[in-house]
């Protein structure tokens, strides 16, 4: 019985080493396709599988689970996105305008400025639910998953474009609007 | 005073050739993890991360060496020099090529298995001193394992002996070669004391020593804790067994230590059966082979050559093997190798006797 075991042991043993060997000799190639769009993918995988990753890089979709991206100028700063989010890492705030700004790619009209719209990349949980939500498309998710940074802030992403001025001038525009408009009601 | 002077400088070159091995063989080590799972291993300190092992080394000497509090001081100190010590002192007797050998004593071998088993004590003070439950686990562990493991070296090294009649490490050697002055059988029959070459191997020589062989190769590597028999240390169960609580240099030098065994036991390994210094091609008619490639410098190539292939494969085995249950390990050592020891213990005796004379 323990002979048996034995013997069985050690031709396993040998099994094993004589897999391992094929390994070693075979690390003399690397793997040839890293795309696994390719129809021929998993025939060209023998060998070393290592992606040196800063100076190599797997293929990715253009468009896929990775950083989001606010392409500011459609924006409608309707806050749907922020509302959607799970994790809360989106801050919006907003400023009404008295008249239409402008209007998106799509023709949707704009009538509020985006003050802060800010993204917490440490928080996101990359589910794209804010992509499906938002009404004009204009935030993305992109094929950036690389920005790693010393700075936990330089995470949050800034992507409104309004300078302090801009804001209060546009605070102020605002203000004097309702005031008129108060006043008009008082008459 | 000239003769101390020359002791003093064969340990201080012995040391340095040590070391540079052990850095050597981590990085061997780490390219055969890598390509034997896939990967590349060190890739970044230098090319192909050739520096790798000695911005590790430089990390380690740089390290501040801490005491924790509740430690056994003494024993905690003294430990790592005492393992290392330990297997240093083993490289005493071990011939490097014809006559080529630090201190050629007549008990070379009991020599070894003398002052290798302190190793034992050291791993012993180094896990009671660290008074942590995990080194002292791993060091109860590594007792256990290296006390049992010594009986089947111990066995297949007196197998062998019978058929060398000698202890002297540099005569076992010379036995096996064109240099002998006895006269050499291939497989008991076979007059080869000219050919000499792979022919006069002392696995050849008697045959059941390859048996013997793979018995004390098995044996050994569980003398160097290493896998698949790393149970003392064994990573994922007890952190790093006895060496837990180490850091800076003594920690390097029980690493050292391991490495200094597995050249130390692959060495011992290639004099004893495979010839040592001798080379492995015969002479065959005018092609005198075996006597171009006989000579102190040839003799330093082939034990490098030999040993440094046997380490190659503890390597392969410790990338290939899972490791053993503790139980398995005992029955492994005692259910199978010590009887199989002890039947080669016979035939040596008996192929002495009858067939050697």
């Amino acid at each position: 019985m323990i002979l048996k075991t034995t013997i069985q042991g050690f031709v396993t043993a040998v099994k094993g080493l004589l897999l391992t060997v094929r390994h070693l000799f075979g690390a003399k190639k690397s793997r040839q396709s890293f795309d696994i769009r390719k129809a021929d993918y998993f025939d060209k995988q023998e060998g070393v599988t290592t992606v040196q990753f800063p100076k190599e890089k797997m293929p990715i979709p253009e468009v896929a689970r990775y950083q989001l991206h606010v392409e500011i100028d459609d924006c409608i700063v309707c806050d749907l996105c922020a509302k959607a989010c799970p994790v809360d890492c989106i801050t919006i705030e907003s400023i009404k305008s008295p008249v239409p700004i402008g209007k998106t790619s799509d023709g949707s009209v704009k009538r509020l400025y985006a003050a802060q719209f800010d993204i917490d990349m440490a928080k996101c949980m990359y589910c794209g639910l804010c992509t499906v939500v938002c009404p004009t498309e204009c935030i993305t998710m992109t094929n950036q998953y690389d920005r790693s940074s010393t700075k936990l802030t330089d995470l949050i992403y800034s992507f409104a474009e309004m300078t302090e001025e801009e804001i209060a001038q546009r605070k102020a525009e605002w203000t004097r609007f309702q005031a008129e408009k108060e006043a008009a009601k008082q008459k | 005073m000239s003769d101390i002077i020359l002791h003093i400088i064969v340990a201080v070159v012995l040391f340095g050739f040590i070391a540079m091995f052990a850095l050597f063989a981590v990085y061997a080590e780490r390219k055969i993890a890598g390509f034997v799972q896939d990967r590349l291993g060190p890739m970044e300190t230098g090319k192909y991360g050739l520096l790798q092992t000695i911005a590790d080394i430089l990390k380690l000497l740089q390290k501040e060496l801490i005491n924790p509090s509740a430690t056994d001081k003494i024993l905690f100190i003294v430990a790592p020099v005492i393992i290392f010590g330990a297997v240093f002192l083993g490289y005493t007797v071990l011939p490097w090529g014809p006559d080529f050998i630090p201190a050629s004593t007549y008990t070379g071998l009991y020599f070894i298995m003398a002052v290798v088993s302190i190793d034992a004590i050291g791993i012993l003070m180094a896990g009671w001193g660290s008074n942590n439950k995990y080194s002292l686990l791993g060091s109860i562990r590594a007792i256990a394992q290296m006390v049992s493991y010594e009986i089947p070296v111990g066995l297949s090294l007196i197998a062998a002996v019978m058929i060398t009649q000698t202890l002297n490490l540099n005569e076992i050697a010379l036995q096996q070669g064109i240099l002998s002055a006895t006269p050499i059988k291939f497989l008991g029959v076979w007059e080869v004391t000219d050919i000499g070459g792979i022919l006069a191997w002392n696995i050849f020589q008697a045959p059941h020593l390859l048996v013997v062989y793979i018995i004390f190769f098995v044996a050994t590597l569980a003398e160097c804790n290493r896998a698949p028999f790393d149970i003392p240390e064994a990573e994922s169960e007890l952190i790093g067994g006895f060496h837990t609580e180490y850091g800076g240099i003594r920690f390097a030098f029980i690493f050292l230590a391991e490495y200094a065994m597995m050249f130390l036991v692959a060495m011992l390994g290639a004099v004893i059966f495979i010839g040592g210094w001798n080379t492995p091609l015969p002479n065959i008619g005018v092609l005198r082979l075996a006597d171009w490639t006989t000579g102190i410098a040839w003799g330093i190539f082939w034990t490098l050559a030999k040993t440094l292939t046997l380490v190659g494969i503890q390597m392969w085995i410790r990338w290939t093997l899972p490791r053993f249950r503790a139980d398995q390990l005992m029955s492994l050592c005692w259910k199978i190798m010590i009887p199989i020891a002890f039947a080669c213990l016979a035939i040596s005796g008996l192929w002495r006797i009858l067939v050697m004379n």
